[in-house]
């Protein structure tokens, strides 16, 4: 097992001599994205005509289903196949594991009459034509037992019990800390819960050859989507091969694979016809997981000076009765300001509603938006710069464990975005600035994120035309996985980028554990590059052991390679020849990388500090982002402009979750408010104005031997607290109830008598 | 029905059901899917396309209605090798992530492009009678029908900037 030293040495990519790391290349399928020929699960070729299924959904949350009644449906035209819990074929009973080396267990659709949450499919068409389909799914005719359900998050809240598994985290004494404190602050937030909304709705393309099922479904995780349905079918992982190339968008919700990838490989099977299946938009919201409500008390406790003497956040949270996830919106805070006195933990309530799970930066992303407030209304109440109570803060180790960082340039970020951003032309008075009806203000927040490195591989081929094609089991959901492949591979053996193919997303590639928790730059990349090296010293082998080779004889050590050339001195060789002399197939390796032995010694994570300026309409109440700016470091930068994407994505998520993403719960069904994209509020074009960000200069050499870490989440990281912090400096209204929609707004203007 | 519609200049005869919206019929009928769909209530935008030179969510409108209308998708607009000046400035300023709105957002833009230079106003437009200046705020007004969830809404800007300078 590696060590962090051993990454320490310089490397083709620390190096970075032909320059493609940090090049910001365009992206490597974006030829196919902006022409519509890349194929999305739903859109690949089949072999034959395709099937075409509609699930029909539970109207109820709680209960049994009584009574079926599909004679209509089957009659319907078109129609080929109606199922319900009655019919449908046998799938292996939930959570089981055949093989039990499999990352996901059984997940069969249709299982039972039991109906755990709204929106749960309960019978499955399959026609001719999509009309067809849906046509038949309405002439379904179920009826329900209702039986009583726990739908309000708020109301239940005295229901709270401890997360599985958990207990609070605590340092030093926070009750007699935070007593004896001059000065403190004590306040609850609510984040409501959310949802992911990506644009391409869950879908999958299924078919049978032989004993052996090929599916192409949009999943972030390969071998997970793989193994789920393998293990539903009850067959060895083997006979199911799957294949997610382009996904379009996953932020967490893909994480997992839905009904549509059973069901599309049933169909498939049952007919031995192509069978497609894509969930509606409004089965998105209501079929696939959602971020969970959180209520957070903080409570601070500071000297006179500012220095925090105890600090507590506390969080409780929801889901499934029978899905447990938790939405750890309190672990940030425990790596983040120095305090002698901690106490962070999370408290859960199980309802009835459908399964809550990870959405981008899961626990930050709420998390952030309460003691970044409770940062704010400390630094007021001590009349300090809410920049340098934070810097008075700033730990020396990691304030939870004691351990040194690897790289921490929180500060940095602070003081950069200040100059850049123009904070000190924000007056700390709130409302002391007003453009006609506009009050105006600025707010800023800090940002941090964990970073991870998991076990994963990768495949390479140099074949004899000079190309090198790296394989991987891995995926790109938008962030650039493509991309930053290419460029490390071409780095790696001093090839250009049109010498290099990436290709993803396919379960019979080396495996990666996907795209999530802001790891798949690190880890894929990282895999990526081992590899790389393991192709250097194979070519280097074959040259020194190869008479026909001008390198013949000479220390495989020694050799370099640059420009397409293997070199030692002033003699060199193409990769291409040294590939076409061993073979048509050219020259396969694998490589892989885990993580190192001594990774945990320090503690590891992005950071960033976000600044926004906001109008608040006295009149209206509506909040308008004005300005937003962001620094972040986030170790060695692979693509500034694909990074930067993801970055200010992020950050515009946060603008969402400030200001308008909410789905209440309707506690007459057990249904969310919003089912579609017009109730469900994610930002548009004209809510984003002047938004920007910086990436700093940075290396993190525990990281990974590449120095990389990820980019994914943490711009969503705080950045809906700099918002509500300007909206205070604005107005003087002090809102913790997000979204800070305009009537909350002006309830709390006339409230206050403005 | 029979219904002929000519699509990225090719005509086809088609016998579609009523219920088939323009959308279902490109994507399942001609098998043109670079048109997603992304929420089939036009709601989102992702699948926009040009109807005899004006975008309309295809997912709103039913096939039938559109026997012997011109229809561009996002397939009809490069030529051959040579991408669209808006395809290629959203390649350029990383106008986009996982891609899937990103056919809407082109169709859009260059039925955007089209309607201020033929000076229909916005409600960003300040002078109603004038011709229309191609402000920030005007493309992010007129972009609005098209959600963007991985939020490339800076580079969008961008690439509509540089796709209308290189249109001028």
């Amino acid at each position: 097992m590696s060590t962090v030293r051993d990454w320490a040495a310089p490397n083709p990519v620390t190096e970075n001599r032909s320059g493609l790391i940090g090049k910001p290349v365009d992206r490597y399928e974006g030829r196919l994205k902006v022409t519509g020929t890349a194929p999305y699960a739903y859109e690949v070729e089949t072999p034959a005509p395709p099937l075409f299924g509609h699930i029909v959904s539970s109207t109820l949350a709680r209960g049994r289903i009584a009574s079926v009644d599909i004679s209509a449906a089957e009659a319907a035209p078109g129609v080929v196949r109606v199922w319900t819990h009655l019919n449908v074929p046998a799938q292996a009973a939930r959570g089981t594991r055949l093989n039990p080396r499999s990352q996901r267990a059984s997940n069969p659709a249709l299982e039972s009459d039991r109906v755990e949450h709204y929106g749960q499919s309960v019978a499955f068409v399959l026609a001719d034509t999509p009309e067809n389909a849906r046509a038949a799914g309405g002439l379904v005719r179920i009826t329900y037992e209702a039986e009583p359900a726990d739908l309000d998050f708020l109301s239940s809240l005295d229901q709270a019990g401890p997360a599985p598994g958990e207990e609070d985290a605590r340092i030093g004494d926070f009750e007699a800390g935070y007593s004896a404190s001059e000065v403190t602050v004590d306040a609850t937030w609510f984040s409501p819960l959310q949802n992911h909304a990506q644009m391409e709705p869950c879908a999958t393309t299924a078919w049978w050859e032989g004993d052996k099922v090929v599916v192409h479904t949009s999943i972030q995780m390969v071998k997970g989507g793989q193994h789920a349905l393998a293990e539903t079918l009850g067959v060895p992982s083997d006979r199911v091969r799957l294949f997610t190339r382009y996904i379009g968008g996953g932020f967490g919700g893909k994480g997992q694979s839905y009904d549509d990838l059973t069901l599309a490989a049933l169909g498939a099977r049952e007919t031995g016809r192509p069978v497609r299946v894509a969930y509606t938009r409004q089965q998105m919201f209501q079929a696939t997981i959602h971020r969970p409500a959180v209520q957070m008390r903080v409570r601070l406790g500071a000297d006179q000076s500012g220095r925090l003497n105890a600090m507590a956040l506390e969080a409780v949270t929801h889901c499934a009765r029978n899905a447990p996830f938790v939405e750890h919106a309190a672990n940030f805070a425990r790596n983040l300001y120095a305090a002698p006195n901690r106490l962070t933990g999370h408290r859960l309530v199980r309802l009835d509603i459908p399964h809550a799970g990870a959405m981008r930066a899961p626990g930050e992303a709420p998390g952030m938006l309460s003691l970044e407030c409770a940062m704010d209304e400390l630094a007021e109440t001590l009349g300090l710069d809410p920049i340098e109570l934070r810097i008075r803060n700033e730990p020396e180790v990691d304030p939870d464990n004691a351990k040194p960082f690897s790289v921490r340039q929180l500060v940095r970020c602070m003081q950069e975005g200040a100059q850049q951003f123009g904070w000190e032309r924000r007056n700390p008075v709130p409302g002391a600035v007003r453009e006609g009806r506009w009050y105006v203000g600025m707010g800023m927040a800090t940002a941090i994120r964990g970073n991870f490195l998991l076990p994963a591989k990768a495949g390479l081929r140099l074949t004899g035309d000079g190309v090198a094609t790296l394989t991987q089991g891995m995926t790109d959901i938008g962030t650039g996985t493509y991309t930053i492949l290419a460029q490390i591979t071409g780095e790696t053996l001093g090839l250009t980028l049109d010498q290099v193919r990436v290709e993803l997303g396919d379960s019979d590639m080396p495996p990666a554990p996907g795209s999530g928790g802001q790891f798949g730059a690190a880890t894929a990349g990282s895999a990526a590059y081992e590899t790389g090296m393991v192709m250097r010293r194979r070519l280097a082998e074959l040259a020194a052991g190869d008479p026909r080779s001008p390198l013949y004889g000479e220390d495989p050590t020694l050799m370099d390679f640059a420009n397409g050339n293997i070199v030692l001195g002033n003699r060199s060789e193409s990769l291409a020849a040294l590939a076409a002399r061993a073979g048509p197939e050219g020259v396969y390796v694998e490589g892989g990388i885990s993580p190192a032995a001594d990774a945990r010694d320090w503690s590891q994570h992005t950071y960033g500090a976000q600044f926004a300026e906001v109008g608040v309409d006295s009149v209206t109440g509506e909040v308008r982002l004005r300005r937003m700016f962001g620094v972040f470091a986030a170790g060695r930068i692979l693509n500034a402009k694909l990074a930067k994407s993801q970055i200010t994505g992020g950050m515009i998520w946060g603008v969402g979750a400030a200001l308008t993403e909410s789905n209440p719960v309707d506690p007459r069904y057990g249904s969310f408010l919003h089912q579609d994209l017009g109730g469900y509020l994610a930002p548009v074009h004209a809510d984003i104005v002047n938004l920007d960000a910086v990436l700093l200069d940075e290396a993190d050499d525990k990281a990974n031997p590449m120095g990389i870490k990820g980019v994914g989440e943490l711009g969503i990281c705080g950045a809906g607290a700099a918002i509500a912090n300007a909206v205070y400096n604005a107005c003087g209204v002090r809102l913790r109830d997000y979204p800070l929609t305009p009537d909350k707004v002006l309830a709390a203007l006339e409230a206050k008598g403005l | 029905m029979l219904t002929t519609i000519r699509v990225n200049g090719v005509d086809h005869d088609v016998d579609v059901d009523p219920r088939t919206s323009l959308l279902d019929l490109l994507r399942e009928g001609l098998d043109l899917k670079g048109t997603k769909k992304g929420c089939d209530h036009g709601q989102c935008g992702a699948c926009t396309v040009l109807v005899n030179g004006v975008r309309i969510n295809a997912c709103l409108s039913l096939a039938v209605m559109h026997d012997g209308d011109a229809v561009l998708t996002v397939e009809g607009l490069a030529s051959g090798e040579l991408l669209h000046p808006v395809q290629q400035a959203f390649l350029t300023e990383d106008a986009f992530q996982c891609g899937y709105c990103t056919p809407g957002q082109i169709c859009s833009a260059v039925g955007l492009l089209a309607e201020v230079a033929a000076g229909q106003p916005s409600e960003a437009t300040a002078d109603l009678d004038g011709p229309v200046t191609l402000t920030d705020a005007e493309i992010r007004e007129r972009m609005s029908g098209n959600i963007c969830r991985c939020s490339a809404y800076p580079q969008i800007l961008a690439a509509v900037r540089r796709a209308a300078g290189a249109a001028a």
